[in-house]
């Protein structure tokens, strides 16, 4: 399924031939093919994200962290190439805490989702990187930027992201509303992403949470027994 | 790939403009390697200098001596590969020297086990039957390697010398992190063109770290690793029977089995198993920990002893040396 665009390719070729003893994957780009979630609430926001991060058909790592802390009330959940998304939250993390220490105070969401925007943006050619910004700060209190494949930016109040974010369009329309509680939130996240990973090949393992508000950053995992079972049909 | 006068995301991290480079030389798409660029066709008036320049030596292939080397990937060679490919007609050609590996890596209580097996093929032969694909990173780290041997080798010497430069500069100790980090941006730079799948090991003052880096960059920190051809054996077995804060003698032969699980199932892994204990205090370089069941002794000695070839006769002119000038420069030393 190679539709949407939020899915990702990763067919990247290298020198050796595909003769080779080697099995195909190894000559596959790593790609965090993907579901991720962003939620707003009054006083924060909610992010979550699955854990499979694959070379080809192979899960390179089963328990990968695709929420990555960007300043201390600042997160971006990272899909798409895992290279890229990496080295692009490296410099945002570094140009983000230059720009705070200069200013003296917590940086804005909008900053950092600008500064994803303008790498993504710039390079849209050579990248394969689709980040959600999430994270509270105390003009706007709790927000979410989406910052998908070709680089724009749009503030959104629940975002979804990755390849296993086409099956959960319907459930999130369903069930976000507005005004929900921190732990609603979390339920709602938690939900969807384990239906994202019951129907995409390319998202599975456990699942992240983490919830950013004006006192801190609360992550959680949920496990694998302990995701919510749903009707399996 | 455009060019469009903005340069590249890697070039903006300072590096080697591969897009450049490649759609400077044949139109060659950016980030992909065709496999039979070395069959196209140049003509025979530009085979007389590339051959002369194949005995000349590396540095003839440039343009002018004067001139300093363009930045980026050269892909000179590429011509001589071509003629090359004509002079063999038809049998194909030397393909690079692959470590199709059996690598993998976990934490213990008190550090990090490494292992690797120890074949190097190229193509269908095993090039070198005692490889080592454990290379020493620092007194602290080491790095196990598959894919291209000559990539991990020049990835990982590289790594070495700088961190070596960085403890004299410094006074630290280099933690683990550091090296990932290095590594992460050198091999992004380069866009997967360096084939190197390294797994990084190492004991710092903040614990005992295990990563795995890959081709294009993407970094993976974790308790338990296995990369190369044979790491889906590999890792079943870390699987199955790994725990956390296992003690040294159960976790060296948990990675010896996996590796063994890697030679047995995998026809790019093979002969030995070689293991490296990371502690604290120690390094445990133990190649190999354990020998191939399956290789023959040697039938004979190929050793000759003195006076085999027999001496006919014996002529010594002294070479007679005219100093011409002496000059004496003085260091200052302080």
């Amino acid at each position: 399924m190679a539709a949407a665009a939020t899915m990702m390719f990763g067919q990247e070729q290298m020198v050796s031939s595909n003769n080779d003893m080697a099995p195909d994957w190894t000559s596959k780009e790593v790609s965090t093919g993907t579901t991720i979630m962003a939620v707003e609430y009054d006083g924060g926001v909610v992010v979550g994200a699955d854990s499979r991060t694959t070379t080809g058909a192979y899960i390179a790592n089963r328990v990968t962290d695709k929420l990555t802390p960007i300043h201390d009330r600042i997160f971006c959940c990272r899909s798409g190439s895992a290279a890229d998304t990496q080295a692009i939250a490296d410099m945002v993390t570094y140009q983000l805490g230059f720009h705070s220490i200069e200013l003296d105070e917590l940086p804005k969401v909008e900053t950092a989702a600008n500064l994803f925007k303008a790498s993504c943006y710039r390079y849209r050619e050579e990248l394969t990187a689709g980040i959600i910004v999430a994270g509270w700060d105390k003009r706007r209190g709790g927000q979410v930027y989406s910052v998908p494949i070709g680089g724009m930016c749009v503030r959104q109040q629940v975002s979804i992201g990755g390849s296993g974010s086409s099956y959960i369009y319907g459930f999130m329309d369903a069930n976000y509303k507005p005004g929900m509680t921190k732990e609603q939130c979390m339920e709602l996240v938690t939900n969807a992403v384990s239906l994202a990973m019951e129907r995409d090949g390319s998202s599975g393992g456990v699942v992240r949470l983490a919830a950013i508000s004006e006192s801190g950053v609360e992550r959680r995992v949920v496990l694998g027994g302990q995701l919510p079972k749903f009707f399996t049909n | 790939m455009q060019l469009n006068g903005c340069r590249s995301f890697r070039s903006m991290l300072g590096s080697p403009d591969l897009s450049l480079a490649n759609n400077a030389y044949l139109g060659i798409p950016s980030r992909r390697w065709d496999a039979n660029a070395w069959k196209r066709q140049s003509s025979s008036a530009e085979q007389l200098p590339v051959l002369m320049s194949l005995f000349g030596g590396e540095m003839s292939l440039l343009r002018s001596p004067l001139q300093p080397p363009s930045p980026g990937f050269s892909f000179d060679l590429t011509e001589r590969n071509a003629v090359l490919g004509r002079l063999l007609e038809g049998s194909p050609p030397p393909r690079p020297v692959k470590t199709g590996t059996t690598i993998s890596g976990m934490v213990f209580r008190d550090g990090v086990v490494l292992g690797a097996d120890t074949r190097a093929t190229s193509g269908d032969i095993v090039a070198d039957k005692m490889c080592a694909k454990i290379h020493r990173i620092s007194a602290n780290m080491y790095c196990c390697g598959a894919g291209t041997a000559a990539d991990t080798q020049k990835t990982t010497d590289l790594l070495a010398s700088n961190l070596a430069l960085f403890s004299l500069n410094s006074q630290r100790a280099p933690r683990v992190l550091m090296a990932a980090s290095i590594l992460q941006d050198t091999l992004y730079r380069y866009g997967g063109q360096i084939g190197a799948h390294l797994i990084l090991g190492g004991v710092d003052y903040s614990g005992n770290h295990l990563y795995t880096v890959g081709p294009y960059g993407s970094v993976n920190k974790l308790p338990f690793v296995s990369m190369g051809s044979g790491s889906m054996a590999a890792l079943g077995i870390l699987e199955d029977r790994y725990k956390p804060d296992m003690e040294v003698e159960e976790a060296k032969v948990l990675v010896r089995d996996s590796v063994q699980a890697g030679i047995m199932g995998d026809l790019g892994s093979g002969s030995n198993v070689d293991l490296c204990v990371i502690t604290a205090r120690t390094v445990d370089y133990i190649r190999p920990y354990q020998e191939s069941q399956y290789t023959n002794g040697r039938d004979r000695k190929y050793k000759y002893p003195r006076g085999t070839t027999a001496l006919l006769s014996e002529k010594v002119v002294p070479l007679r040396v005219e100093l011409v000038t002496e000059a004496v420069q003085r260091m200052e030393t302080h």
